[in-house]
């Protein structure tokens, strides 16, 4: 899309929704490899970068699609990819380094059947913990989780404004059925939206270190060229970038890299709620199965039953204070997701004492019904 | 000693605040690292826009003592880093230091395809046939019955052609010297480094302390001489005392070609794009 284009409104897949929000968000750097369901999100990039000047590649394999994103992010470029489960396996690796070293960067992860080949062209929501723990050690990372076409467009945005601002990945988590389903979209034309860049260092001076921070914890990054000359590593590392394995200067490393997402949860943590303030009970729901979740809330509050939802759309970290004062005083909670049962660990994390939690699962690779939801919701609401 | 050599500093080029490094006594990475510094030096590429991407294991750490952009990145992905870090920043001079593991092993497939694509990088790989950091595992480079710790009876897998290799998937300049002939490794390194496509040089180096004791290859001198009485640089390919030279490693530049340099053709490409579909 032209930097030029005027807003307009148009049909747009969810997953060309994803590629031109990356471009809204001032993405300039593609790498990817084919993968169901998530080529249309390449494709759509091979189109429209070289447009705008922004680079294009496919690589010869995921890692390396990873690998060459980070590249492109340290060398100054706002960078992205995307793939599916089996994908999204391989890219833990330098989604790792991306971590560690705090380069910016989004993975889109279109969520498909698994495990393993599984189900390349059915939806799943099983990859809950893949995003959050799939690459190794303790480690920072943001997953967000849309429900709707026009939500991929604007959280794409949000995704490199945070990856950017926080020097950390963030992970685009959806799944099939939305990547594919069309709905209609306004396509920004950049002046109604707000776009976030990191903080470039500026003073190369001899008492430089790049990866001191100040309050917010976000060290200012150095762009080759500039006159720096740092180093980058996946080893853990002290402020001046060089690898250490003194156990001071290790923790005080490591704190800072997870401590920096606490301290900016207000920016990062994002979630929606429908009638949770007089509810006695709570659907939790993320992604389409929230729009079911939506519908069985409706047809639940015809028959009198006093239900509402919670929907994360930042999934991690999970918008833990929001959750534990909506579940306050719910007499029962309806996890709905498409897996065997992975949000439903986080949930039970916060259960106030009396409240009775259940998932409902579907791991069949079709989408929960809003039959499926409302009748759980008439179980939950019987067996007082 | 050429004019170029007298003014060569190898400290210009060092974080030397770093010292004392990690390698080994009698390890071939420093000296190699001296003819790369030593190209870099004659060619009088500007520091900051020189870009150092390596992988993990000995040759990984080589990156850190440079002064200059260096990024140590995952086991065999320096290639794939790399790619990014060039088509993103066509202005950096990108290097990238690794080893027989990280670049035949585990990285195989980034440089195949780093040699088809042609990008104007150069790869330089240190192979020391032996996967030194980790205590001295069996690598694609390993000759024929040499023992390590995970060839305890001695190793029978065929080995590696890097520079056969490289040229077959397309590089378009080939390199491989010796530690020994330290200008001559200058000289092949400078030519990669001048070369607008994908460099590949091969450099052998040596492992005295795990492979070479493994092995009783002797002392890094003995080590190296070995190597060179198993060498047949390029000047001598015609030359009549063949039989007397039975191992044939060959040194020097081995293959180069004109291939079209990858960035300047998808930039060609894209131009062509807008003259023909009007987009501006």
């Amino acid at each position: 899309m032209p930097d030029s284009a005027p807003s307009e409104t148009v049909s747009l897949q969810g997953n060309h929704a994803c590629a031109l929000g990356a471009l809204a968000a001032g993405c300039r750097f593609f790498a990817g490899y084919p993968i169901t369901p998530s080529s249309e999100i390449a494709e759509r990039m091979s189109v429209e970068l070289p447009r705008v000047d922004g680079v294009f590649i496919q690589m010869e394999d995921e890692i390396a699609s990873m690998g060459a994103i980070l590249g492109a992010s340290m060398g100054g470029m706002k960078a992205m990819t995307a793939t599916s489960g089996p994908g999204f396996s391989l890219k833990q690796e330098n989604l790792g380094y991306a971590a560690g070293a705090e380069i910016p960067c989004v993975i889109a992860n279109v969520m498909r059947g698994g495990p393993s080949t599984g189900l390349p062209t059915r939806p799943a929501q099983a990859d809950v913990m893949q995003a959050r723990w799939g690459t190794h050690g303790d480690h920072p990372i943001v997953v967000i989780t849309p429900d709707s076409v026009p939500e991929i467009y604007m959280q794409t945005i949000r995704a490199f404004n945070l990856s950017e601002q926080l020097r950390v990945p963030v992970v685009m988590l959806y799944d099939e059925a939305l990547g594919h389903l069309i709905e209609q979209v306004r396509v920004s034309d950049g002046g109604d939206i707000e776009i976030a860049n990191r903080k470039w260092a500026a003073d190369p001076g001899p008492e430089f270190s790049p990866y001191a921070a100040g309050e917010d914890l976000i060290p200012e990054m150095v762009r080759p060229g500039d006159g720096f000359r740092t180093h980058t590593t996946g080893l853990t590392h002290a402020e001046n970038g060089f690898p250490t394995q003194d156990p001071d200067v290790v923790e005080q490393y490591m704190h800072r890299i997870l401590d920096k997402l606490e301290i900016h949860k207000g920016l990062i943590e994002s979630y929606e709620t429908i009638d949770t303030n007089d509810a006695d009970y709570l659907v939790v729901a993320f992604g389409i199965t929230a729009r079911a979740a939506r519908r069985a809330i409706k047809q639940a509050h015809e028959q009198g039953i006093r239900v509402g939802m919670f929907r994360p759309i930042t999934l991690w970290p999970f918008p833990v204070e929001a959750f534990e004062s909506i579940i306050d005083g719910k007499r029962g909670v309806l996890v709905a997701e498409m897996n065997a049962g992975q949000l439903i660990t986080e949930i039970e994390r916060y259960r106030p004492a009396e409240c009775r939690i259940e998932g409902l699962n579907r791991i069949d690779g079709e989408t929960i019904t809003p039959r499926q939801i409302l009748n759980r919701i008439q179980e939950l609401a019987d067996r007082e | 000693m050429s004019e170029a050599d007298k003014q060569f500093n190898i400290h210009d080029y060092l974080r030397e605040y770093l010292f004392p490094h990690f390698l080994c006594p009698g390890c071939g990475h420093g000296i190699a690292l001296r003819a790369l510094l030593w190209a870099i030096d004659e060619l009088d590429i500007d520091k900051d826009r020189l870009a150092f991407v390596s992988g993990i294991g000995c040759s990984g750490r080589l990156g850190a003592y440079i002064d200059a952009n260096t990024f140590h990145v995952t086991h065999g992905r320096p290639l794939a880093f790399a790619t990014g870090l060039k088509l993103a920043r066509p202005d950096l001079e990108v290097i990238v230091i690794t080893g027989d593991g990280d670049c035949l092993a585990i990285g195989g497939n980034h440089l195949i395809h780093a040699c088809r694509r042609n990008l104007n990088i150069t790869c330089m790989m240190l192979n020391n046939e032996v996967y030194g950091m980790t205590g001295g595992q069996v690598s694609p480079t390993t000759s024929d019955d040499r023992f390590t710790t995970t060839t305890p009876y001695g190793n029978h897998e065929p080995v590696f052609d890097a520079c056969a290799l490289a040229e077959a998937a397309g590089a378009g300049l080939v390199g491989r010297e010796i530690t020994l002939q330290t200008p001559s490794l200058k000289d092949v390194l400078k030519q990669g480094l001048a070369h607008p496509g994908f460099s590949f040089i091969e450099v052998m180096s040596d492992c005295t302390e795990v492979f070479g004791r493994k092995n009783d290859l002797g002392s890094s001198a003995e080590m190296v001489l070995t190597q060179k009485a198993s060498v047949r640089p390029d000047f001598l390919e015609n030359a009549v005392d063949q039989p007397f030279r039975p191992h044939q490693i060959k040194t020097g530049i081995l293959a180069s070609n004109d291939r079209p340099e990858y960035a300047e053709s998808y930039r060609n490409h894209i131009d062509a794009m807008k003259r023909d579909h009007g987009h501006a």
